[in-house]
């Protein structure tokens, strides 16, 4: 049978992510898209970490850490560095996490959009600080435990409309993706590549010691996350939104919600107020807002 | 460990990472050890295509999990769909 998927590995075995890691995922599947005429910038993240220590590195692409802040504009760095060298063809790619973007890149995230920079954004999104221990971020949801919002009721804010603010800078490509959706997430990655100007990807990604779930059920809760329509998959191409997986009959939050234990002092009443707004956000979705 | 070829002179040593992650084998990192039922195995490679280690190779019908890399996750035991992957404790083998 032939893969549905590139077969080319460009990110090794032997990196030193959690069991049933979905940011590891999601990079197998963004260098199979992308290609190996790449370079990476990481802000301070998990993939600081799961690059490796040097002299040893994860991936078969050049990497270059920067500092928390500094994703999108050590990448625009990296970018007018290759083309001053005559070099049109390297992709840059900021690979960073929700607190890389949501909370502490967002200005140099900003910037890079508002100039249209031709560079791809991509945050893999676990909705919390996972590599420092679970503090919460910007992106974690109402109601999540995790180590800063230990009690009753968890974090007390909503997840932070991170694609709405990216959105209205009208960049010329915006996607969302899991990577239960595997085929799809290789797609935009390679769409993202013929693309030129800013191009963002915000990329869902289950974390197993953060949510608190057996790793087993990575792929299961990225899948349960979009037929929910906790985390709808659209890409926005010149400002025209499309869905890219329907769900007309969406499953109960409480699907997702429950094999979580970060989510386990939920109040039925809580729940309700989770499936209202994800219904709201739906039904702006489908109507291309 | 080489330097950057095309660094100016007098820059500090700025080193390249050369080797490879591959050099460290993760698979005592495993409690339960996946195993596959070669009969009931279909070739779809769902369990090659979701792995998070990249250590499920593809050259036969059926799939060859490297050991001395997985990490025991069970993605692939929970995904596969005829659900011919078994976990079965490390020490029992």
């Amino acid at each position: 049978m032939k893969p549905s998927i590139p077969a080319q590995e460009t990110m090794t075995s032997g990196h030193v992510a959690c069991q049933g890691c979905g940011s590891t995922i999601s990079m197998r599947y963004a260098l199979k898209g992308l290609g190996t005429n790449t370079v990476v910038v990481m802000p301070a993240c998990c993939w600081t970490i799961l690059a490796g220590a040097a002299p040893q590195s994860s991936l078969g692409v050049p990497i270059l850490h920067s500092p928390f802040a500094a994703a999108a504009a050590t990448a625009c760095g990296v970018k007018a560095g290759l083309e001053a060298k005559g070099d049109k063809e390297t992709q840059v790619m900021a690979w960073a996490g929700d607190g890389g973007t949501f909370d502490i890149g967002i200005q140099a995230l900003s910037g890079a959009a508002e100039r249209d920079e031709d560079i791809i954004y991509v945050c893999y999104d676990n909705e919390a600080y996972m590599n420092t221990g679970i503090q919460r971020s910007s992106a974690t949801p109402a109601g999540a435990w995790t180590t800063t919002t230990p009690a009753q009721g968890g974090s007390p804010r909503p997840k932070k409309d991170l694609d709405a603010i990216l959105r209205a800078h009208a960049i010329p490509y915006l996607a969302t993706a899991t990577p239960a959706y595997a085929e799809d997430m290789v797609r935009k990655f390679a769409k993202a590549r013929r693309i030129r100007g800013f191009r963002f990807i915000h990329i869902y990604a289950p974390c197993p010691p953060g949510w608190k779930y057996d790793p087993g059920l990575t792929i299961e809760l990225s899948r349960l996350s979009v037929q929910t329509g906790i985390f709808p998959l659209y890409e926005v191409e010149d400002g025209r939104l499309k869905i890219n997986v329907p769900t007309p009959k969406r499953k109960p939050v409480g699907d997702f919600l429950r094999p979580q234990a970060r989510f386990k002092r939920l109040s039925p009443e809580d729940e309700a107020a989770i499936q209202r707004e994800t219904d709201r956000r739906w039904q702006a979705l489908s109507q291309g807002s | 460990m080489p330097r950057l070829e095309d660094e100016a002179p007098g820059t500090p040593n700025v080193i390249v990472s050369d080797r490879s992650m591959a050099e460290n084998l993760t698979g005592n990192w495993r409690n339960l050890r996946p195993i596959i039922d070669p009969a009931r195995c279909t070739g779809c490679l769902i369990c090659w295509k979701f792995c998070p280690e990249a250590c499920v190779e593809l050259t036969q019908k059926v799939p060859l999990i490297h050991m001395e890399y997985c990490k025991g996750c069970g993605v692939c035991v929970e995904e596969c769909p005829p659900a011919c992957i078994e976990f079965q404790p490390e020490d029992a083998s």
